[in-house]
């Protein structure tokens, strides 16, 4: 796509502003990544910036970035995050932050497709600097490929499309039609039933509910954010309509979602 | 003929069985699962079973349909009981009638199994402690790396020898362990 992805628009507002206020909800402080020459453009320019070093090596991609953001703060971690995730969703930056383990060298997600690390959506740690240094010294310039190599923390997809990135013209039209049908411009309603242990933990049987959960995997976050379910979500299972569904089908008002706790009959 | 179904009150495995007759059927195989007075070394003084319906309709449905498929019958049925139920209470129902027994026996099995496992119904299990809690729910929430789905059965006559672990949540392909590959 010969377009500057951070720049497309989803419901009028920039994907780079969309990336920046949903980090901004987990994580102290929030910078862009750009090349000198990006410096001053208006998509850009409004923000913190973190300019690739000179030195690291031109046009080497990503980690340039990762890298001088680490030589700007060397004692922080860095969530990274790639400026062409639509889909990514408040409950999975919380699932990556809440299993962040700081004892390697990065927390990534696990591709849905292909199992491989997603290195632009992962928390870096520290002591990566240096690894990365080597790596790059020794020819290397792909993070997803450092964080086969090294120490790294993988982590289950959160859902199949949370980390789907946008290439084409045709994926944009895609992405941009289902996010604008059905996430935040009116959070929809949604018609929850409990039962067993969830039913006593929430504290009701049912509930009708205004939510802007574009998935039941972000519905069981949102809900357990509110009633502290004890199951995870890899112990339930879900239905939508009285169907069994996948977490990561596209929710639309009206919608009756149902978590199944381990079943128990006979 | 075949038929899932819930119902609030007690089980009348007589005239289920009636609706299995069949002049091709040359046998009938049943079973019930009664409430027993002890779980997991635990004294237990009654059960409450609740299911998210419109979905164990489908669900119970589906299996019957599978059973009948799989093997040679002439019909299946299935009643699960609903609600709360004492010591010896019939919980659930299972009946198959066939030309031959060896397939009744067969279905009888095969239906119990995949009821257990996938149909939307949950128990909580009343102790003589005073205290309760739900089967397959509490000690895995506690415990969630646990594996569990083992010795819950409350039925008599079911063991756990076609044991898949964490039952509906579980796929049948075996565990890969993290870092096996």
């Amino acid at each position: 796509m010969r377009r500057d992805k951070a720049a497309l628009l989803y419901q009028g507002k920039t994907q780079l502003d969309r990336a920046f206020d949903l980090a901004s909800g987990h994580i102290d402080q929030v910078f862009v990544s750009v090349r000198a020459s990006q410096k001053n453009e208006p998509t850009r320019s409004d923000k913190p910036l973190i300019v690739d070093l000179v030195g690291l090596g031109e046009a080497e991609g990503p980690i340039v970035g990762i890298r001088s953001a680490m030589a700007a703060y060397p004692d922080a971690a860095w969530l990274v995050m790639a400026c062409d995730l639509p889909f990514l969703s408040d409950a999975a930056l919380e699932r990556l932050l809440k299993e962040r383990d700081p004892s390697v060298l990065a927390t990534a997600f696990r591709s849905a497709h292909d199992g491989l690390p997603e290195p632009l959506c992962a928390i870096w740690e520290p002591a990566a600097a240096a690894a990365l240094s080597d790596y790059q010294s020794a020819g290397g310039h792909c993070p997803r490929k450092f964080l086969r190599r090294y120490p790294a923390s993988l982590i289950e997809p959160y859902d199949r499309r949370a980390l789907d990135n946008v290439n084409t013209p045709e994926e944009y039209t895609v992405a941009q039609t289902e996010i604008e049908s059905h996430v935040g411009v009116n959070p929809m309603q949604l018609k929850i039933q409990y039962f067993a242990l969830m039913r006593e933990q929430a504290g009701r049987s049912d509930e009708t509910l205004e939510t802007s959960a574009a998935t039941p995997a972000d519905l069981f976050a949102e809900l357990t954010a509110r009633y502290g379910f004890t199951l995870s979500r890899e112990q339930l299972k879900v239905a939508v309509n009285a169907e069994f569904s996948d977490w990561s089908r596209r929710l639309i008002p009206g919608d009756a979602v149902v978590f199944i706790p381990p079943v128990a009959g006979g | 003929m075949m038929r899932f179904r819930f119902t609030e009150s007690a089980i009348d495995a007589d005239a289920a069985r009636r609706e299995l007759l069949d002049r091709g059927a040359g046998g009938y195989v049943s079973f019930e699962g009664w409430v027993r007075d002890y779980n997991e070394g635990r004294e237990v003084t009654r059960l409450e079973y609740e299911a998210f319906q419109p979905l164990g309709l489908k669900e119970g449905n589906r299996i019957l349909a599978e059973a009948v498929q799989r093997f040679p019958i002439k019909h299946a049925a299935c009643i699960h009981r609903l609600g709360s139920l004492d010591l010896s209470g019939m919980a659930v129902w299972v009946g198959v009638s066939s030309a031959h027994r060896g397939e009744a026996f067969d279905a009888c099995r095969f239906i119990i199994d995949e009821v257990k496992h996938r149909v939307p119904i949950w128990k909580k299990e009343h102790y003589r402690s005073g205290d309760s809690g739900w089967v397959n729910c509490e000690r895995c929430a506690a415990e969630p790396d646990h594996i569990y789905g083992h010795g819950h059965d409350h039925v008599h006559g079911l063991t756990a020898s076609r044991d898949r672990g964490p039952g509906v949540h579980e796929p049948p392909e075996p565990l890969v362990l993290p870092g096996s590959e």
